[in-house]
């Protein structure tokens, strides 16, 4: 056993557990009721599964908010790379968590079905080591996925540069960028952030402070294990009898204000913002990342004619207001009736992030 | 997971007995012995132990005011 395992032990320990709820009991009691978004999918997840919102008193309130990076992308970008598919020798490689995100008028395994090549890739590495394969087809990678993965992609296109078949369709999103325009919205009310692990591992605490001045709202970098959403929860109800916006860290472990700079750098060498498109945000300046000009010639928008698509959100989904917290899952018509993890209408309930998976399997 | 080997830009990672080939593109300084955190084939970041130690010092710490004034 390592000193990680032996960390995650104690942090999921259900006795430290019980006396951290009574802390944040005892915080509450002092303020008003109040609600705590919890950013990222991994978070919602780990969240229902540990059963915590059942732990809290009525007053604290946990809302999900857009993290799970499948379920922000739009139909119009998945309808594109369904259309892509379509064109003759072009394989398109992706995370499993995207083939079954019902498109306007079919899924990607669904295009699968019909003879599109669509694969399921783990890492970007897997989608260059495809294209080295097989050099006859043209591999393109449908890149989503937030800061963690960003540079993920950025690493695997620099390692592929002899690759000439390989080519990346970038779909990825920015988080600071979103929940600047979560806070731009006049229904949002929200009295802390809980922010990603995993992303502020890649960009830093820092990357949140310009947010926490200007909106004076609490912010605590969160890890994953209950004691530490807990502990989390547990910070920010003291920053807010402080009256404070600071940007803490509680997953210390692996979080850091400046980031990891090596990673950053990558992923700027190969990116650069651009104005982008989300599930249920609408279109956020410099929430996306496009190929820097140097890389044209692996990008998939500037070498294959992706046509405009004619993109519609699913009927009756409300899976767009789950992810700005507007409506919890339950209240969503169609949660647990049409729409179950066999036979998803939107992407919150298909991704393993996705705030009504998560609740349809841990209950709400 | 725990880096047992480093190879230039790769290396492989191990965890319960599982072994896994990824990149240290990301992570350059990583070294043998490591705890490292894994995401789509790439080490990200390194695990610090005694960042770690202080959370866990910082629940303790909690849990037993809790128990004093309850």
């Amino acid at each position: 056993m390592n000193s990680g395992t032996r960390l995650s032990q104690a942090l999921s320990d259900p006795q430290l557990g019980a006396r951290l709820v009574a802390a944040i009991r005892a915080e509450a009691a002092a303020l008003p009721p109040v609600s705590i978004m919890e950013v990222c999918g991994t978070h919602t997840v780990a969240i229902r599964r540990s059963g915590i919102p059942g732990l809290l008193p009525p007053s604290v309130r946990l809302v999900s908010g857009p993290g799970c990076p499948v379920c922000v992308t739009p139909n119009e970008t998945l309808d594109q790379a369904i259309a892509l598919a379509g064109i003759a020798g072009v394989t398109v490689a992706s995370f499993g968590d995207m083939l079954r995100v019902p498109g306007t008028r079919s899924s990607l395994a669904q295009a699968r079905a019909r003879g599109a090549d669509v694969r399921v890739v783990y890492s970007p590495l897997d989608a260059v080591a495809l294209a080295r394969a097989e050099p006859r087809r043209k591999v393109v990678f449908l890149a989503v996925g937030f800061e963690t993965t960003a540079p993920t992609v950025a690493a695997a296109l620099l390692s592929a540069q002899d690759v000439s078949n390989f080519y990346l369709f970038s779909a990825h999103k920015l988080v600071p960028p979103a929940l600047r325009a979560l806070f731009a919205r006049p229904d949002f009310a929200v009295d802390g952030l809980l922010l990603p692990g995993h992303v502020s591992a890649i960009i830093g605490a820092d990357a949140y402070r310009p947010l926490a001045d200007e909106r004076r709202i609490p912010c605590v970098v969160a890890g994953f294990e209950p004691g530490d959403v807990l502990l989390s929860i547990l910070m920010l109800l003291r920053q807010m009898r402080r009256r404070a916006s600071e940007v803490e860290i509680e997953y210390r472990a692996v979080v850091s204000g400046p980031g990891n700079r090596t990673a950053q750098e990558i992923m700027a060498r190969v990116f650069q913002p651009e104005a982008s498109r989300w599930r249920g945000l609408g279109e956020i300046p410099e929430s996306g990342l496009a190929l820097r000009p140097a890389f044209a010639e692996r990008d998939a928008r500037a070498v294959f004619d992706i046509l405009p698509q004619e993109s519609r959100e699913p009927a009756g989904c409300r899976c767009g207001e789950v992810l700005v917290g507007a409506v919890r899952p339950p209240e969503c018509p169609l949660f647990g009736t049409a729409c179950d993890p066999a036979h998803p209408v939107g992407p919150c309930m298909v991704s393993s992030e996705g705030t009504c998976a998560a609740y349809h399997r841990y209950g709400g | 997971m725990k880096v047992v080997e480093r190879k230039g830009e790769m290396g492989t990672v191990e965890q319960a007995g599982v072994r896994r080939e990824v990149s240290f593109a990301m992570l350059p300084d990583a070294a043998e012995g490591d705890f490292v955190l894994i995401h789509a084939g790439f080490a990200i970041q390194t695990l610090n132990e005694e960042e770690a130690r202080a959370t866990l010092d910082l629940i303790r710490e909690v849990a037993a005011a809790g128990e004093e004034d309850g």
